[in-house]
């Protein structure tokens, strides 16, 4: 167990800047998640950790132990792969206790450590049997028990439920967060599926063209994003974008477009007064928008023409036309409403976020 | 499931394999029935009343006997053996290493390399073996195996780098990564985890590395002269073709026993050959 930092990292291949500056420091028992589409750096920097990739520029440490040169296996890791990565040709005991042999472990030893990771995971009939007669679902756990019974400082997972069918996937993801509480290992995890990074993360770290744009907890991020690509990325639907006009009336400020016309909420009118005038954008959550009714104060209300209705039971997701914009809100399954017809949508005032359209940073 | 019409399965499948199989295998059967065919009927007159070319009813082993007592057969089987494996041995290790290397490193120029090392397996022996009879004659290996040992990984290691390096490709390279991770060194893991994966690829580029020595004539009949030093392919030709007399039954009984090492080999380890060729390895 071990505290994980990254100073300054850098990752170039021939024309590619992969990985830029990335700072960050992983506590000990920490579960973090880098997300990101393809291609941000996620994996480059978790492979760098690992010691696949060689380090262009920076620092790692892992523990108190600079681990730039230290070969893959002197760092004390564990990694389990997409694809799982199991030896073919040895069966799943030999699998799990190929680590444990290379160590030289004494044989006792190594078979107390298997016998307890596969407790662990459930798989101790399966020891005997060779990787291509599991499922996608027991490769994943031979792969994890793999990782376990080495006890090592840290974990890293690369996307390591990406090949596993949705419903195992939830229940893989359950499993991972009870065996973190178990072991208290520190662990880095990669993905592009944010919902695992939420569900899974003490911490997440969302990065984009190798850049990191913002760690935080899960909520954190959610609540308060740094910028429109992280606002845009964390959450399903993802959050709605406007980009309008910020205009002085009636010793208010207000956001306007063709067709949209709110109050700018009292948290955000000190930061949106230096914008008077310019064009901002404005970020509502599906969820931040309901139904109006008379209660609703008008200032935050709107007229909105419904286009989709998408039923998913637990609730209703309505894609709608307010003037040139397309908004999707989240309404109660109670809610009739058909195509074409009109509504009148009203907004949480304290949840809407506000972004700079050329920086795309928070306002 | 499509019910196929009888016709069809005929025009389309039988009927072409059996000509086919027909076609490859009737000069072997020709081979085997005039290895055991005694002089008196070879040298028949086609026309004769008592011809039947396509068997016979005296069987002999004489030929075999001949081959045995009046050439150096024996000694040639063993030179050619020995050759073909040592020279196997040879292309196998570095073509190993090499593959490996092509297909996992990273280095600068691999490409090229790569590129240049199958170039060199596309000269034809027929105009290498000029070169490369000078650089014999210098090295004073003429008339020795090792003429022949050192000079058949010219195009055996091209090769079985080629094959390996495709084979590896194949591999994913995780495996290796999460063995470096699990505690083994680049060389440890290739040894512990890739080779052994990597079987039927290894096993199917010997074979073929093995063949193809064991079958290779120019470079034979070039650098070894005097009979007991030859390989099969060129004794056989050569001992036993003598001005324009073909001492048939002995030719075919030494080609059928020529052939046979080959037929073993293959029949041995016929299903990793194909996996070797056609299959990849799943994680």
């Amino acid at each position: 167990m071990a505290q994980v930092m990254m100073k300054d990292l850098n990752k170039k291949y021939d024309e590619v800047h992969a990985v830029k500056d990335v700072n960050l420091h992983i506590r000990d028992k920490e579960f973090i998640v880098l997300v990101g589409p393809s291609g941000c750096g996620k994996s480059t920097t978790l492979r760098m950790v690992a010691g696949l990739e060689e380090i262009t520029a920076g620092e790692i440490t892992i523990g108190d132990r600079v681990v730039n040169d230290l070969p893959p296996k002197d760092r004390d890791i564990a990694m389990v792969f997409q694809n799982y990565a199991l030896y073919p040709h040895m069966t799943v005991y030999d699998n799990m206790a190929f680590g444990l042999k290379m160590r030289k472990f004494p044989k006792v030893e190594i078979q107390k450590r298997v016998q307890e990771a596969a407790e662990i995971l459930g798989i101790q009939e399966l020891l005997k049997r060779k990787p291509r007669q599991l499922s996608g679902g027991q490769r994943q756990r031979v792969a994890v028990g793999r990782a376990i019974v080495r006890h090592p400082q840290v974990f890293l997972f690369d996307e390591p439920l990406s090949n596993l069918d949705a419903k195992l996937r939830v229940q893989m993801r359950v499993e991972l967060k009870r065996l973190h509480e178990r072991l208290e290992t520190t662990a880095i995890y990669v993905t592009h599926d944010q919902v695992e990074a939420m569900t899974l993360g003490d911490r997440v770290v969302v990065m984009k063209d190798g850049w990191i744009q913002q760690v935080g907890e899960p909520l954190e991020l959610y609540g308060k994003p740094a910028n429109k690509f992280v606002a845009g990325f964390i959450g399903s639907p993802a959050m709605n974008f406007v980009d309008v006009k910020v205009a002085d009336a009636n010793g208010a400020l207000w956001a306007e477009t063709q067709g949209l016309r709110v109050k700018v909420p009292p948290i955000h009118t000190s930061r949106l007064v230096p914008y008077k005038g310019q064009q901002v954008t404005l970020g509502i959550r599906p969820e931040d928008l309901q139904l109006a009714s008379g209660s609703d104060p008008s200032e935050y209300v709107f007229d909105a023409v419904v286009d989709v209705v998408e039923p998913l039971g637990s609730e209703i997701l309505l894609d709608l036309r307010a003037g040139n914009s397309t908004i999707v809100a989240r309404v109660e399954p109670t809610v009739r409403l058909k195509v074409h017809e009109k509504t009148r949508l009203a907004l949480t005032p304290d949840r809407a976020h506000f972004f700079d359209l050329k920086t795309e940073l928070a306002i | 499931m499509l019910i196929e019409r009888k016709w069809k399965r005929w025009v389309y499948f039988y009927i072409p394999l059996t000509v086919f199989v027909v076609g490859t295998l009737f000069p072997f059967y020709w081979m085997l029935i005039t290895a055991i065919r005694p002089d008196a009927e070879l040298y028949r007159s086609w026309r004769a009343a008592t011809n039947t070319p396509f068997w016979t009813l005296q069987p002999t082993l004489e030929h075999f006997r001949d081959l045995m007592a009046k050439t150096t057969f024996p000694q040639w089987l063993w030179n050619t053996f020995f050759i073909a494996v040592v020279s196997t041995a040879i292309s196998l290790f570095c073509g190993l290493l090499a593959g490996y290397a092509l297909a996992r490193l990273r280095f600068p120029m691999a490409g090229t390399l790569g590129t240049s090392i199958f170039v060199t397996y596309l000269v034809p022996p027929t105009l290498l073996f000029i070169p490369l009879a000078n650089i014999i004659r210098t090295f004073q290996l003429g008339d020795t195996p090792w003429a022949l040992i050192l000079t058949y990984p010219t195009f055996l290691i091209p090769f079985c780098t080629w094959l390996l390096m495709g084979y590896f490709k194949t591999i994913p390279k995780e495996l290796e990564e999460c063995a470096r991770i699990d505690g083994a060194t680049r060389f440890g893991a290739m040894l512990r985890i890739i080779f052994p994966i990597a079987v039927p690829g290894i096993l199917s580029a010997g074979i073929f590395a093995f063949t193809l020595s064991w079958n290779e004539f120019i470079y034979a009949l070039v650098f070894l002269s005097s009979p007991e030093k030859k390989t099969v392919p060129v004794g056989v030709v050569s001992e036993l073709i003598r001005g324009d007399i073909y001492f048939w039954g002995q030719l075919m009984a030494g080609a059928l026993l020529g052939s046979i090492p080959v037929a073993l080999v293959y029949s041995f380890f016929v299903e990793y050959y194909v996996t070797g060729l056609t299959g990849s390895v799943k994680g």
